[in-house]
């Protein structure tokens, strides 16, 4: 298993960016590993592009990925993916859904929502794993997992099991959407491969 | 490393920090929200055998504290760090009655500003106000030290402040669960020598605080908090708070000297230490606090020459300052259209801001909150924002120095609980002092920026049980204002025609705009309608987009794809509402005059 690794969330506010990073966290510490995490709450929430560090080893001091050194990216918003690419390095898989939410700045028509923009990604030889996460959601019935779809998607690249995964989901979701969740991360595990 | 459920959490600074006051005992704690602090009061008020408050403002939260800790209680109070401005004063005072019970000032810094006006290093407060200043580095230290911090209070008969920066506070981490200390119960104690802060009692305390910092200076030699971690090699570092995980990072062989005291130092460690290593390198954000009086005492270091003194560090920054020829090439960033925060779909906020947007020449006199993102384009109307409650002193003093020629054209915006925290004394003086300036105070039921915490307007405490509401129009009234006036800011143009004369009126009037943050849980929960676009409509006049609702976007058109969809050749585009994202306010539906924006039935 892998020993350490830094795991970056990406997104627009109110995507559910935390309940993501918080399921991968539990389930990294239920591996075994030293875990820390940082994010940014106040006024980055409102609509702003918004971002959680999660890092994971035997022990953890930075709660700050470096640039150049994220092994995943999870990306929740297209733009939101390239925006990163700084802390992307050569062997950085990124996993992104494929949805658009429009910058105000391109909302008002004063710019443009560039055009396959993911194709910067692979042209540096970074591993992209598109993915539409909403229509996994609506496979499993409810549109608000899209944020655990993109979990079950993003944990093919990591050595825990997802039998792991599913535990957290049992242990820290609400009853009543425990079911729902535990699909939406089957269904997004196996939406990478299908 | 096995995390066990029994006898570890997994929790933010924020969180850690009010575990960690409960396990200290503390039996009082009063703050007001302010990022990256707000969460710890919210936590610790959950606790049993804890009374926890929001308070208007920070020194009122402060006094609170001290008057608790007089009865032998331990006490806190949180605020961030612009808030230990407002609580400057009676900060430098208690640092002289000094405590009965422990008292500690959880003071939250924000390098970098990610939800702040300026980035001040509060650690300079303890400097100037003499009092002993801990700083943790991740969550699990900052409880622990929340325990030290109150062990030291009562030692030392000080307050003591616990300085934490964004990196605690939102960072989570594995934090080791203890168990609540049993303490006395709090008594009336009368001490007028050393509680009654008049000249002669003062002069007579102020040698107590020398004596009881020279006392902390050779405490902190011992402290298990200030501790040198040796290492091989001949550099070696200086560091404290969370630049001390960027330091193990990037050289985790290195020597360290660890400062969990950073205030006062432990001068003779540090001699030690430095002696120890051929180069020096002191590792901080922001100011060179530690580096200044190091060269004080005549140590030669490199600090602020290398590591930059704005900002946030983290390992990169101080690996590029430190080591730069071990940095490779990275990706460089592409130019993509920025992603700036918003008012959110529905805010209140954006009708009001519409109305004034469409007023010219009218200074606006803005304030801290949500509502601060007025400023930006398309809606562009605030002039002015420095500190809490400034809105309504600047806009009066705006109104004194421009006399006649400002008459009509200066305003003030300032939230409900802005307000309250620090505008109420801004208004009383504009009325005293006959203001012609207007007042908006943008009433949305709750203290938004923060995560809606509840405030004396709210008519619930932080623990959401029912308390007196404070009547903002009969408080307005009370301090003297003659024309107060309560509109909807979803009716957009009663509002606009409102502010039109209220604001030319040549007496001070105070607008009250009221609805509810959208946010709430109660809205979120309550069924709205939906707006569409008639897309057949729509002339592109682009009246909706300009109000810069995330719902609306823009379409632009060539000529022939306008006529393709029937337009006339001239259109340059269309503006179209995403329904998923409309919150109903219909702010929209009442700006467009071509009956384009329609309301769904309710859903």
């Amino acid at each position: 298993m892998k020993q350490s690794g830094n795991i970056l969330f990406s997104g627009v506010g109110g995507q559910g960016i935390l309940l993501a990073s918080e399921l991968t966290a539990h389930a990294q510490l239920a591996a075994g590993f030293d875990v820390k995490k940082s994010e940014v709450h106040g006024m980055a929430q409102r609509g702003g592009s918004v971002e959680a560090h999660l890092r994971y080893g035997e022990k953890i001091y930075s709660p700050l990925i470096e640039p150049g050194t994220a092994d995943i990216l999870v990306a929740f918003e297209i733009l939101e993916a390239v925006r990163y690419l700084p802390y992307l390095h050569k062997d950085s898989a990124v996993v992104v859904n494929t949805q658009k939410i429009l910058p105000p700045s391109v909302a008002l028509g004063k710019a443009i929502y560039p055009e396959n923009i993911l194709d910067e990604l692979t042209a540096r030889q970074i591993k992209v794993v598109a993915i539409d996460a909403f229509a996994v959601a609506e496979s499993v019935g409810e549109l608000r997992t899209a944020n655990v779809a993109m979990v079950g998607a993003m944990s093919n690249f990591l050595a825990v099991s997802p039998e792991v995964f599913l535990q957290v989901i049992e242990n820290t979701v609400k009853e009543q959407f425990r079911e729902v969740n535990k699909k939406a991360f089957a269904a997004g595990r196996a939406a990478v491969y299908a | 490393m096995v995390f066990d459920k029994e006898t570890m959490l997994w929790l933010s600074g924020n969180e850690a920090i009010a575990l960690g006051a409960w396990e200290a005992g503390v039996k009082v704690a009063s703050g007001y929200p302010g990022t990256p602090s707000t969460e710890i009061m919210g936590n610790l008020a959950r606790y049993e055998g804890v009374y926890a408050e929001w308070a208007p403002n920070e020194k009122v939260g402060l006094e609170v504290a001290i008057g608790a800790c007089f009865t032998g209680a331990r006490a806190l109070a949180t605020m961030k760090h612009v808030g230990l401005n407002v609580a400057a004063d009676p900060l430098f005072t208690a640092a002289y009655t000094g405590v009965r019970g422990g008292l500690v000032i959880l003071n939250a810094d924000d390098p970098q500003m990610h939800s702040s006006q300026n980035e001040q290093d509060n650690r300079n407060y303890a400097f100037a106000a003499k009092l002993p200043l801990l700083e943790p580095s991740d969550p699990a230290e900052a409880k622990e030290m929340m325990i030290r911090a109150y062990a030291l209070s009562e030692q030392l008969d000080t307050p003591v402040i616990v300085r934490i920066t964004t990196r605690i506070a939102h960072v989570k981490g594995v934090v080791k669960k203890g168990t609540r200390c049993e303490l006395p119960e709090p008594t009336i104690e009368k001490m007028p020598a050393k509680l009654v802060m008049l000249p002669g009692n003062a002069r007579v305390r102020r040698q107590a605080v020398e004596k009881r910092m020279e006392e902390a200076r050779r405490l902190a030699e011992t402290l298990p908090e200030n501790r040198i971690e040796p290492g091989s090699g001949t550099r070696g570092f200086i560091t404290s708070g969370v630049p001390y995980n960027y330091v193990k990072e990037v050289f985790p062989h290195a020597p360290v000297l660890k400062l969990g005291m950073v205030w006062p130092l432990p001068e003779q460690m540090i001699r030690t230490f430095a002696a120890s290593v051929e180069e020096l390198i002191v590792v901080e954000e922001l100011d060179p606090f530690i580096e200044t009086h190091l060269k004080a005492m005549g140590i030669a270091c490199h600090g602020k020459d290398i590591i930059p003194n704005q900002g946030e560090l983290n390992s990169f920054i101080v690996r590029k300052a430190v080591d730069p020829d071990s940095i490779g090439a990275l990706f460089e960033p592409l130019p993509l259209p920025m992603r700036p925060p918003n008012m959110c779909a529905g805010c209140p906020h954006r009708g009001l801001f519409y109305g004034l947007s469409r007023l010219k020449d009218v200074f606006v006199s803005g304030d801290i909150g949500c509502y601060t993102l007025g400023f930006l384009p398309p809606l562009s109307a605030m002039d002015a924002c420095v500190c809490m409650g400034a809105s309504v002193t600047m806009a009066h003093g705006m109104s004194k120095a421009l006399g006649k020629s400002g008459e009509g054209k200066i305003v003030a915006v300032l939230g409900d609980s802005t307000f309250m925290h620090s505008g109420i004394t801004g208004l009383l003086n504009a009325v005293y002092n006959n203001s012609y300036a207007s007042v908006i105070i943008l009433d949305n039921r709750t203290t938004a920026m923060t995560g809606h915490q509840d405030n004396p307007a709210s008519g619930r405490t932080i623990l959401g049980t029912e308390a007196p509401a404070l009547d903002l129009e009969q408080l307005c009234r009370a301090l003297g204002v003659k024309r107060v006036v309560v509109v909807n800011p979803h009716e957009v143009e009663v509002t606009r025609k409102v502010l039109k004369e209220e604001i030319a009126s040549p007496d001070l009037s105070v607008i009250i705009s009221r609805a509810p943050c959208v946010l709430l849980p109660e809205e979120v929960r309550r069924k709205k309608p939906v707006y569409f676009t008639n897309l057949d409509n729509c002339t592109g006049c682009s009246l909706c987009v300009q109000m810069g609702c995330p719902a609306i976007s823009w379409t632009p058109l060539t000529p022939e794809e306008a006529m393709a969809r029937g337009y006339r050749e001239k259109q340059k585009g269309f503006a179209q509402i995403a329904e998923v994202q409309c919150a109903g306010c219909g702010q929209c539906a009442a700006v467009c005059k071509f009956d384009a924006i329609t309301r769904r039935e309710e859903q």
